[in-house]
């Protein structure tokens, strides 16, 4: 559904954060991107949506190139993309069921959005995602009111409510705890699988990632250098990723944390 | 912040040596311009006028109390004229400083390269000359009275606005605007929802800040003629009137004190 061919983005500084990047996720499927700091998975996700612009190759949306998209074109493309950020970036001094009706601005005209006279399906809608994840009494309630795991919440019903094919997730736990954490990814994991969306969420949680995930990418200086099962990270393939480091402890503790999970079910 | 070795022990010093030679130099030539400065000014200044200051401010004291309290019925009209060359001149200011502080600031400019200095331009033109300065030019333009009042109010603030809303803009949280151009939304309707909230409280503050300011240089205005409470005084010192000047400043200092109490009420009320 999404195919990212020979995607190279190179800085106006000269580094090169991605060096032609070969990529294929197929329709409904949740893929884990992991890489250390700099690695370029930022902005592998921000150059599919165009957020950054990507300096060659192709994004291909369901057949459609993205990079060649004008303008208009181009909104029309990503309010099939749904995008969940690390600071939540709600838009603070809104409240909730704006932040989540703000989803819809690439559906509205700017006056009905500027009036705040949203389609009544819209707001049903909202209502029904707000439930979904636990916030309906929270509705009223301005943005910057919130925890930071309601936020998160929140930013995910913004990408919901846009109806995309696709979420591109960003760090969606950097400002979490790790129970809130934990909630969050299996929320994101569940609601791909209830709506057949498929979804790239870059994370720096490797133990996380194994949990949730049924597809790992790694990312090293802008190369793919490991593509496949959670499973299939080794000591060997995280030292190629990451660099020298013990890992018996990470992929020891969630084995048992697994069996933990498995046990208390 | 440099560390030496003295033996085996480790110094630390906030400054080396010669740093704090400089700097105490720096100190010294500071005093030694003052000094200078001092004998300059004080050549210049003929110190009879100076030492018989304190007997004349007292005469002018006891010819100004009391206050002509039955002449503050001519005062309502005036106050109302300057209250209104305030606010109006506020107003107009700042529905012309938006689109400036919008074309000026950087995340926001269509293009840094023509646009911004044009937008830039107008700020600092503005905000360079005094209002009484903008008043008398005026006053040649459109003649005197409180129209022209408003409009040089209104000039000396587009500057003063603009420049502290194009900081408010160029400082807001970016991933807002991300976030918001990423679900496709328009050009405008980012600046609607990813923008416009973000600064609303930076703009109450400086609309009410700048009126505040405004109500102060409204009341001069009308030393040149252009309208308002300044009219009365100027007429009233031109007569030698100071029981009735002492009831204009008055009447000043009371408005000035109520408007600061308003500012700060609904800067209260936004932050």
């Amino acid at each position: 559904m999404l195919r990212l061919q020979k995607l190279t983005k190179t800085y106006k500084t000269g580094d090169q954060a991605l060096k032609a990047i070969d990529l294929d996720v197929p329709k409904g499927q949740v893929l884990a991107l992991i890489g250390p700091s700099g690695a370029g998975k930022s902005t592998m996700i921000r150059c599919i949506n165009r957020l950054v612009e990507p300096t060659s190759g192709a994004v291909l949306l369901e057949d459609v190139d993205l990079t060649g998209l004008g303008s208009g074109a181009l909104r029309k493309a990503r309010r099939e993309m749904g995008m969940i950020f690390q600071e939540y970036a709600l838009v603070e001094r809104l409240t909730v069921m704006e932040n989540v009706l703000s989803g819809r601005l690439g559906y509205v005209g700017f006056w009905r959005s500027f009036l705040r006279r949203y389609p009544q399906p819209d707001v049903d809608e909202a209502f029904r995602l707000l439930d979904r994840v636990g916030l309906l009494h929270m509705a009223d309630k301005r943005a910057d009111e919130l925890s930071g795991g309601q936020r998160q919440r929140v930013g995910i019903c913004r990408a919901l409510i846009q109806n995309p094919k696709l979420l591109l997730v960003d760090e969606p736990t950097a400002s979490l705890d790790p129970k809130t954490s934990r909630q969050i990814m299996r929320l994101i994991t569940e609601l791909c699988q209830e709506r057949g969306l498929a979804a790239i969420i870059n994370i720096h949680d490797v133990a996380l990632a194994q949990m949730f995930v049924p597809r790992v990418v790694g990312l090293r200086f802008g190369e793919i250098v490991y593509d496949g099962l959670p499973t299939g990270l080794t000591p060997d393939k995280l030292t190629e990723i990451y660099g020298e480091e013990d890992w018996e402890a990470t992929i020891e503790k969630v084995e048992e944390e697994q069996e933990e999970i498995e046990a208390a079910e | 912040m440099p560390v030496l070795a003295r033996g085996d022990a480790q110094i630390w010093r906030r400054r080396t040596a010669r740093e704090s030679l400089t700097r105490a130099f720096g100190w010294l030539l500071g005093l030694a311009v003052f000094a200078v400065c001092w004998l300059m000014i004080s050549a210049k200044t003929t110190w009879f006028f100076v030492f018989d200051a304190p007997r004349i401010a007292g005469d002018i004291w006891t010819r100004a109390t009391p206050p002509r309290w039955e002449y503050i019925t001519q005062l309502g009209r005036p106050i109302w004229d300057t209250l209104n060359i305030a606010t109006l001149g506020t107003l107009i200011a700042l529905c012309l400083a938006v689109p400036v502080a919008f074309l000026a600031a950087r995340n926001t400019t269509p293009s840094a390269l023509f646009i911004r200095p044009v937008a830039l331009l107008i700020i600092v033109s503005t905000r360079s000359i005094n209002s009484l300065i903008w008043a008398l030019l005026l006053i040649a333009i459109i003649g005197p009275g409180v129209f022209a009042g408003v409009i040089a109010i209104a000039i000396r603030s587009i500057g003063f606005c603009a420049k502290l809303l194009y900081e408010a803009i160029e400082e807001i949280d970016q991933t807002q605007v991300e976030a918001i151009t990423a679900t496709g939304a328009s050009r405008w309707q980012v600046m609607a929802y990813g923008i416009v909230p973000q600064i609303l409280p930076a703009f109450a503050g400086i609309a009410v800040f700048r009126w505040d300011i405004n109500i102060r240089e409204s009341t001069v205005l009308g030393l040149v003629g252009a309208g308002g409470i300044g009219l009365q005084l100027s007429a009233s010192l031109n007569v030698l009137a100071w029981p009735q000047v002492s009831l204009i400043l008055i009447v000043i200092l009371v408005a000035v004190v109520i408007s600061e109490w308003v500012s700060a009420k609904v800067r209260g009320a936004i932050i």
